[in-house]
């Protein structure tokens, strides 16, 4: 599939297989692919980071290949690790008199090469560059995001036994973070930005008509609309668009088309994760559904 | 741009406008933002401004500000028509209210609302020596005079105590701890396959992070500088968050990271408009909690409250704040600067209310206090769980 060639096409794409973004991701993908630099996309949880690269692979043709961060991630785990079971294997079934210079040349090949994430994003025969999601690079510590600053300057990786590898062509690099922690500036400074808020209204009901199709056009619409205002309610976690997804899926696999208020509080848990959140909503759950029907 | 051939000054113009508002604005950006510029079409205002948003912004909370320096500089909307005329020749600042008020903020152009405390009698030089200073250490900051401040900073930037570490995920070698089957492999596939010598490795340690909460409300202004330079000598050196409240929360911590400490005051008393006002405790901690927790609290922080427990809010709401805190901080140390005067009982509504969640209550009114603190903030255990 060729690239898209304007914000236009990119928006369209991004609608046609479900994701409803706004225009200023899609110019920022847009020049994220145009000027070759990697993407940061932040925001809370469940506002569809991830799932905006999931997607972009394939509006791109492309394969999707996923390193998610966790505190202590090394290059082991994200870029290369020798097979050292299966070395240790084939030294041991070497006959005595084998040269050792050889054999030694022999397992350190890359046929002994357990290939990680960033290597393969690097160092692959795609017809179209993959799209490297990093996902929750927040998550990771200090190290392993001064690895990823040199990796994604030169996209380039050494490994002492074989020698550099060069990617042959760009991934399309797409970062995520929930803001956990701050990410350095040097790493975002290689990066274009974009900053995914909550959807307005129009916005929410029209992503759950396109993600929870079982749900009926009014439900999605009171759902969209509760959830709108949670989010105006000074919450410990407040819910996101996954939420709502859940919620009105649950709500539509419960038979319902509309609201109420003994559907909404035993279902608040779709879209509340904090006890004393669920506890303080419960009180006031006819109001908002009042609320919600009217919007 | 062959068509705009005016448009790249004027670009550099409003990188330079971004620059005095804070945000990072450097030559990268300006190419980033330069080349962008020629895949969109720039007769599209919306587009033109995401494409410079995406380039120039890297953080959420310059968003605002950038959002503010657009409308000035491009203003009005139409990029062609009048791209980069200034304002505030012919027209007023064609800014929403909210917007403006994120500008100026960022330009620092409200009045200062911290007061210094000027203190203009002249105090003899004491000669510096041990017993001076063991003076200064154990007097009350509030008795403190201007000269004896400067004095206190250099002692507190040069405490002795760090921050105890604690055990992380990521694991480096050591003579003893679990064994690294990497690293033996490897030798072995050189010793033919043999198991010839045992690799171990052991967690890596790192200083826990620190987040201060500081209250400079009315109550606490004597001691709002002294504990504004305690701030920022700790910022200096250890993993710092630190907040200051009255009536609302304000993030601090970019201000503090100035080398130079009147900067960073004159920062921070810029960026602060409620200093000496009422106390909202229980406010300003569900703000924290809501707005800030998730963001500052992980790799088991410590989480440093210092205020006198004079609060105007709902002790209930207060409680509940503190009891969400403190499951999510590594341990809640309350600082309270009154607790060295001689009979002082912490009966206020506030203190009440707080104490039973507070892992610590230590006093924070001398230099020596502030070390006690260090002392034990130094002792603090590897372990994550410990409660």
């Amino acid at each position: 599939m060729t690239a898209p060639a304007s914000i236009d096409e990119v928006e369209r794409r991004l609608r046609e297989r479900r994701y409803i973004g706004d225009r200023g991701l899609a110019t920022s993908i847009f020049l994220a692919l145009k000027l070759e630099k990697p993407l940061f996309i932040e925001g809370e949880a469940g506002v569809g980071k991830t799932e905006a690269a999931k997607v972009m692979a394939e509006v791109l043709g492309a394969r999707l290949i996923r390193l998610q961060c966790y505190e202590g991630i090394d290059l082991a785990h994200a870029v290369y690790e020798w097979n050292y079971p299966r070395q240790l294997l084939h030294i041991r079934l070497l006959g005595e008199g084998e040269d050792r210079r050889t054999a030694e040349r022999e397992i350190f090949s890359s046929e002994f090469l357990l290939r990680r994430p960033l290597l393969d994003a690097i160092d692959n025969d795609d017809p179209t560059p993959p799209v490297l999601l990093i996902d929750e690079i927040d998550r990771s510590d200090e190290e392993f995001e001064a690895f990823l600053l040199e990796l994604l300057s030169d996209f380039q990786v050494s490994i002492p036994e074989i020698g550099t590898i060069k990617a042959k062509q760009t991934p399309f690099v797409v970062i995520t973070s929930n803001r956990t922690r701050e990410v350095h500036d040097a790493l975002k400074r290689r990066c274009l930005y974009h900053w995914i808020d909550y959807p307005n209204l129009e916005k929410e009901v029209e992503i759950v008509r396109a993600r929870a199709p079982e749900a009926a056009e009014g439900l999605a619409r009171e759902v969209a609309a509760l959830v709108q205002g949670l989010r105006s309610m000074e919450l410990y976690k407040v819910p996101g668009v996954a939420e709502t997804l859940d919620w009105a899926r649950s709500l539509a696999a419960l038979g319902a088309t509309r609201i109420d208020a003994a559907l909404v509080d035993a279902t608040l848990g779709a879209a509340l994760k904090y006890q004393e959140d669920l506890e303080r909503i419960r009180e006031q759950v006819p109001a908002l559904v009042e609320k919600a029907r009217g919007a | 741009m062959p068509d705009r051939p005016d448009l790249l000054p004027r670009l550099g113009a409003f990188a330079r406008l971004l620059h005095d508002a804070g945000l990072e604005a450097g030559p990268r950006r300006l190419t980033d933002a330069t080349r962008a510029l020629t895949f969109i079409d720039i007769k599209k205002e919306a587009d033109f401004r995401s494409a410079l948003r995406t380039a120039f912004v890297s953080r959420k909370d310059d968003i605002a500000t950038f959002e503010a320096a657009f409308d000035i500089f491009w203003a009005p909307p139409n990029p062609r028509a009048t791209a980069g005329v200034m304002p505030g020749r012919t027209r007023s600042l064609p800014l929403s209210p909210e917007r403006a008020v994120v500008w100026s903020n960022a330009l620092g152009l409200s009045s200062s609302q911290m007061n210094r405390q000027q203190d203009t009698s002249i105090v003899p030089e004491t000669s510096s020596g041990y017993s001076a200073e063991e003076l200064l250490r154990h007097k009350d900051f509030d008795a403190m005079t201007w000269q004896e401040t400067e004095q206190v900073r250099r002692l507190l930037e040069q405490a002795p105590w760090r921050v105890a570490e604690r055990r992380t995920r990521r694991l480096r070698s050591a003579r003893s701890g679990s064994i690294d089957l990497r690293r033996t492999a490897r030798h072995a596939i050189r010793s033919s396959g043999e198991l010839v010598r045992l690799f171990r490795r052991r967690p890596r340690l790192r200083r826990r992070p620190l987040v201060l909460v500081c209250d400079v409300s009315g109550s606490m202004e004597r001691y709002s500088r002294l504990l504004m330079i305690f701030a920022h000598a700790i910022a200096r050196r250890e993993d710092l968050e630190a907040f200051v409240f009255s009536t609302r929360l304000t993030r601090i911590t970019r201000l503090l990271r100035q080398r130079d400490l009147d900067r960073a005051l004159a920062s921070v008393s810029k960026g602060v408009h409620d200093f000496s006002g009422g106390t909202r405790i229980g406010d300003a901690l569900a703000d924290f909690n809501r707005h800030w927790a998730r963001r500052v609290l992980g790799h088991g922080a410590v989480v440093i409250i210092i205020s006198d427990g004079w609060d105007r809010g709902d002790p209930s709401q207060l409680t509940a704040e503190l009891m969400h805190l403190r499951r999510s901080a590594h341990r809640l140390i309350w600082l309270n600067p009154l607790l060295g005067s001689k009979g002082y009982e912490p009966l206020t509504r506030g203190m009440v209310a707080a104490l039973p969640y507070c892992d610590d209550f230590l006093a924070a009114h001398n230099v020596q206090a502030l070390d006690d603190l260090g002392r034990m903030l130094a002792g603090l255990d590897r372990r994550s769980a410990r409660r």
